[in-house]
């Protein structure tokens, strides 16, 4: 049902983003993997493995600027866009009465204001298809908060209300939009944490393990899939929120 | 000119006939736009004559897009 399909991920070089832009390739996917700092070829040539296209494309989606023109040069090259997974994030943890001005609005700007851009320009190219799938990675924190991510919660508990907007706006279209809300997912994000930080948030998962990035990957395609289910809040966090 | 194209615009974003089309159409009312379509008519126009719309809102019959574009391209 996704062979064929256009997808652009966002922040997908590597991570929970390589991981979806991989399994949307499996499904038959033409991929446009949009990365920040840097790209192994690796990668990109592990998606063409998989008999489809790989566009890469270098650039930040906090500009507004550069996700306009990523869109349009999407549009033209490829003809449509029919999944938008808004994966780009970052973190700067700081408890709040030490949190700068520019750790609040850096995490703010890539992670809400990236995916508002991202959203804001695709909607345009979707209207017209009246066909299209978005999917905003949350976090479990932008629901329960977290000591130490202030910006962070903010960044996902705003990805969510947009999620919930932008379902209501774009459905009478058959637009769908989506939020995954990961638990603790094993990337690069989160090796950061000190070992008994890991293990007092691995201790609360009910399912007694980390999430793999595949345990994302799925969800994602599970949600490009199926065309019923919009403005929700899924979470993959094996039951640490329910 | 201006005001065939404009009208090639709102009838394929709505899926009406042309002829459907005048200059006393009210886009909304008559031709059941809502204003996702009224906005996609608007960006489609944009692009089409380069001109910028700041007030969607003025705009209500195919008469008031004409004269827009006129006085603006
Ligand atoms: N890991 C978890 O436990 C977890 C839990 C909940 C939610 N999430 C969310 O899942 C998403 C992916 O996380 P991850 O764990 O895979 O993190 P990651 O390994 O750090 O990957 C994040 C990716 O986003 C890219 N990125 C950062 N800023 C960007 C920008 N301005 N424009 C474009 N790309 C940008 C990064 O590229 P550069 O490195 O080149 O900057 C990186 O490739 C994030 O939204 C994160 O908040 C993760």
């Amino acid at each position: 049902m996704l062979k064929g399909k256009n997808v652009i991920v966002t922040g997908a070089a590597k991570g929970i983003g390589k991981a979806i832009a991989l399994a949307f390739a499996k499904e038959g996917c033409n991929i446009v993997l949009n990365y920040h700092s840097h790209l192994d070829e690796e990668t990109v040539k592990e998606i063409e493995a998989c008999g489809v296209v790989c566009k890469p494309v270098q650039g930040d989606v906090s500009d507004f600027a550069f996700a306009a023109d990523m869109i349009k040069e999407v549009k033209k090259e490829l003809g449509s866009i029919d999944v938008l997974v808004n994966n780009a994030g970052i973190t700067k943890d700081m408890l709040l009465m030490r949190m700068t001005e520019e750790q609040f609005d850096d995490v703010i700007n890539t992670n809400l204001k990236g995916t508002f851009n991202m959203i804001r320009h695709v909607s345009n190219v979707m209207l017209k298809q009246r066909s299209g799938a978005i999917i905003n990675m949350a976090s479990v924190v932008g629901i329960n908060g977290n000591i130490g991510q202030a910006n962070y919660a903010a960044s996902k508990a705003g990805i969510i209300g947009l999620t919930k907007s932008t379902a209501k706006e774009l459905a009478s279209r058959g637009i769908t939009c989506n939020a995954i809300a990961p638990g603790f997912v094993e990337t690069d994000m989160t090796a950061v944490l000190k070992e008994d930080v890991q293990n007092a948030i691995l201790s609360a998962i009910p399912l007694k393990r980390a999430g793999k990035v595949e345990d994302i990957a799925r969800s994602a395609v599970f949600l490009a899939e199926n065309d019923y289910i919009t403005g929700q809040v899924l979470n993959v966090d094996g039951g640490m929120v329910m | 000119m201006v005001f065939e194209k404009i009208r090639e615009i709102i009838a394929s974003q709505l899926g009406k006939d042309e002829d459907e089309i005048t200059l006393e159409t009210n886009v909304k009312d008559d031709l059941d736009a809502d204003s996702l379509d009224v906005f996609q008519i608007i960006n489609d126009i944009e692009d089409e004559f380069e001109v910028s719309i700041e007030d969607p809102e003025s705009i209500v019959t195919v008469k008031d897009i004409v004269d827009f574009v006129e006085n603006n391209k």
